[in-house]
């Protein structure tokens, strides 16, 4: 072979790892070690002073199958997605075609929209606290305008939850928005004109033409807000604490309150490592299952 | 209605839009079955008129009738016709034949009849055998014909095309004009294209309707416009090279009509109608210019050259010329091919044309013409 061209060759071999070591080098120490770490780590028991750590093979896990308040949490966290994934992306699908539509004060309505998610989560969270608050509340204002008695929205465990999840919706379907929008404008308008063309009228279009180009954005929407939905947790430390009754705490929170309010990390690390798991199995089934059904260009 | 009257009846329409863009009082009859090539240059309105026709843009006022039919504020839909978009706008995410069967699945046509069409449809643009590709996965000559084949799976009797060649390479070009032709003729429907390109229009169309800032410069069949432009504009814009337009103060007195002051006057000239001599003394008569450049395309030369007071004519000579830049030469032409129009409103002096023609075969150079017979088109 040609020295030359295997010189070449290597040499091409080096700059493709070069490219890659920056970035490889960073996740190796902010997420391949810390991840790597927190699976040894949940391998043993709790160390004191006294009775110094030693190896405890699964037994952190099975104590959290054990524990009823894991059965609540995650429970907790399946509907707070169930609820928040779909609902939030079909608000942000609705906005998203409102305002990509020859409206006046387009820009403004797409800065209303936009708005939630420039403020802090904090922010928005005191914001609702104050719409939540029974009797004062903006809330209990308008029900109470029709008579209703006042609420305690966030006290009480039936609505807990779901106030919670009225909350996080607001803040990220306007962040969802932005992603439909940019999709919706790279679709040319002659779609739009060849199918009015050929009879479609505007639902025919959205099903049929619009649906399914935007499919790979609504799959990255999809996985972003999945992961929110573990990840996003802010708003829990000032509205809800977790309570009533851990009617509100998700897995993340409860993680966090394991670790750094009960110092128990072995089992908080235990706890994580089977988000991770499950977090990295749905992945790999929504790119498997709907890759094979979506259009990219 | 009678056979006689227009299928497309587009009636002092205006569409103007904010940049001041659009049509004005626009008026045209098409015929039935007939190729109508809508020409200009960009902005002058032809895809607006196209898009009024198609009802994807409405008339601010005015009336359109397709085949008798007032369908001014007909949606698009109902009018029974299908486009062809510069840009084919072929839906990404579906296959060939899902894309030509579009429109009959939204009309929600009886299976087995999809089945015929879809199959005739793609016998007829030679698609056979993509059926199940992407639109990605075709060269541009093949979705060009998956958007050909969508226009005409329907069975509208009236196809629109937006400049539908424009991103073929010229070869390619060349090959799908005479396909759309011929496939206009056997279907026996009437075309309406848009283009820019003049060849394009001249080599497809029965008629061609010339646009220019909103409004008809000129309709006609090619020859008519080619031969008698009506207006500079039109004379400048169709024929390539263009035809040259010098102001007549520019030439000898001699050759020019008479009757007219010089001033009021453009003269034009097509290039393959200009004669060429290195020899002043050998002609009668000719305006001396200088070589410029020129251009060796096989079976003839284009020879451009600078006139003084002039932006310059181009020659168009039969063969091989070999003439080097510099050179002095004097220009003469048969008078009956110079073109005369008004230097004010570019339009065609018919009178001054005729008479011109007039002087040369009568051989006298003094002959006049009262001014009361002369008459401006």
């Amino acid at each position: 072979m040609n020295e030359m061209a295997q010189l070449q060759k290597r040499r091409l071999a080096l700059y493709g790892w070069m490219l890659a070591a920056p970035a490889l080098a960073l996740m190796s120490l902010f997420a391949f070690y810390p991840a790597i770490a927190t699976l040894w780590h949940s391998l043993f028991t709790r160390g004191t002073t006294r009775r110094p750590s030693v190896f405890a093979g699964l037994d952190n896990y099975s104590d959290l199958f054990a524990d009823p308040t894991f059965w609540t949490v995650a429970s907790n966290n399946l509907i707070y997605a169930g609820i928040t994934i779909p609902v939030s992306i079909f608000f942000a699908l609705a906005m998203a075609l409102w305002a990509n539509a020859h409206i006046p004060a387009r820009s403004f309505v797409r800065s209303a929209y936009f708005t939630p998610t420039i403020l802090p989560m904090i922010a928005a969270a005191n914001l609702w606290l104050f719409f939540y608050t029974p009797d004062l509340g903006v809330i209990d204002q308008i029900t109470g305008f029709f008579g209703a008695e006042p609420t305690n929205w966030l006290g009480q465990p039936e609505t807990a939850l779901a106030s919670i999840i009225i909350v996080t919706i607001w803040k990220e379907s306007g962040f969802f928005m932005i992603f439909y929008l940019a999709a919706l404008q790279t679709i040319p308008p002659d779609l739009r004109e060849a199918a009015r063309i050929e009879g479609a009228g505007r639902w025919t279009y959205t099903r049929r033409i619009l649906l399914p180009l935007l499919m790979p954005t609504t799959i990255f929407v999809f996985v972003n807000a999945m992961i929110n939905s573990v990840k996003l947790i802010d708003h829990l430390f000032i509205l809800t604490k977790g309570g009533p009754n851990n009617a509100s705490k998700l897995i993340l929170y409860w993680i966090w309150e394991m670790a750094f309010a009960y110092f128990d990390s072995p089992h908080a690390a235990a706890m994580t490592i089977l988000v991770l798991l499950t977090l990295g199995i749905v992945a790999v089934i929504q790119f498997r299952l709907v890759e094979k059904r979506t259009h990219y260009r | 209605m009678t056979a006689q009257s227009p299928f497309i009846e587009i009636h002092s329409v205006s569409r103007v839009f904010n940049g001041g863009n659009g049509v004005h009082d626009l008026s045209i009859d098409i015929p039935r079955g007939s190729f109508v090539v809508l020409l200009g240059p960009s902005g002058c309105g032809k895809s607006t008129t196209l898009r009024l026709i198609a009802g994807l843009e409405t008339a601010d006022q005015g009336l359109i009738r397709i085949d008798g039919k007032d369908v001014t504020n007909t949606p698009p839909s109902k009018r029974g016709l299908s486009m062809v978009f510069q840009s084919y706008a072929l839906f990404p995410h579906l296959s060939v034949a899902e894309n030509i069967i579009f429109g009959l699945k939204v009309r929600k046509t009886d299976k087995e009849e999809i089945k015929t069409r879809l199959a005739e449809a793609l016998s007829v643009t030679g698609l056979e055998g993509c059926e199940d590709r992407k639109p990605s996965e075709l060269s541009g000559g093949q979705r060009q014909r998956v958007a050909l084949a969508r226009a005409i799976v329907a069975g509208h009797p009236l196809c629109l095309m937006d400049e539908p060649l424009s991103n073929l390479d010229a070869k390619l070009r060349h090959a799908v004009r005479k396909d759309i032709r011929d496939l206009q003729q056997r279907l026996g429907i009437t075309v309406v294209y848009v283009t820019h390109d003049q060849t394009e229009a001249m080599s497809m169309a029965d008629i061609v309707i010339l646009m220019k800032d909103g409004r008809i410069e000129q309709a006609g069949d090619p020859a008519e416009l080619y031969l008698q432009p009506a207006t500079a504009f039109a004379a400048g814009f169709v024929g390539s090279p263009p035809m040259a337009l010098l102001p007549a103060t520019a030439l000898p007195n001699d050759v020019l009509p008479s009757g007219f002051p010089p001033k009021d006057l453009t003269f034009g000239i097509r290039p393959e109608d200009l004669n060429l001599s290195t020899d002043p003394a050998s002609e009668a008569w000719g305006i001396s210019a200088t070589v410029t450049g020129s251009e060796f395309l096989g079976a003839e030369t284009f020879v451009y050259v600078a006139i003084a007071g002039t932006d310059g004519a181009t020659a168009r000579l039969p063969g091989r010329v070999h003439i080097s830049p510099g050179t002095e030469v004097s220009l003469s032409w048969v008078r009956a091919a110079a073109h005369w129009f008004d230097r004010e409103t570019g339009l065609r002096h018919a009178q001054a044309t005729t008479d011109i023609a007039a002087q040369e075969t009568s051989q006298t150079t003094e002959f006049q013409t009262s001014p009361s017979t002369v008459s401006t088109l």
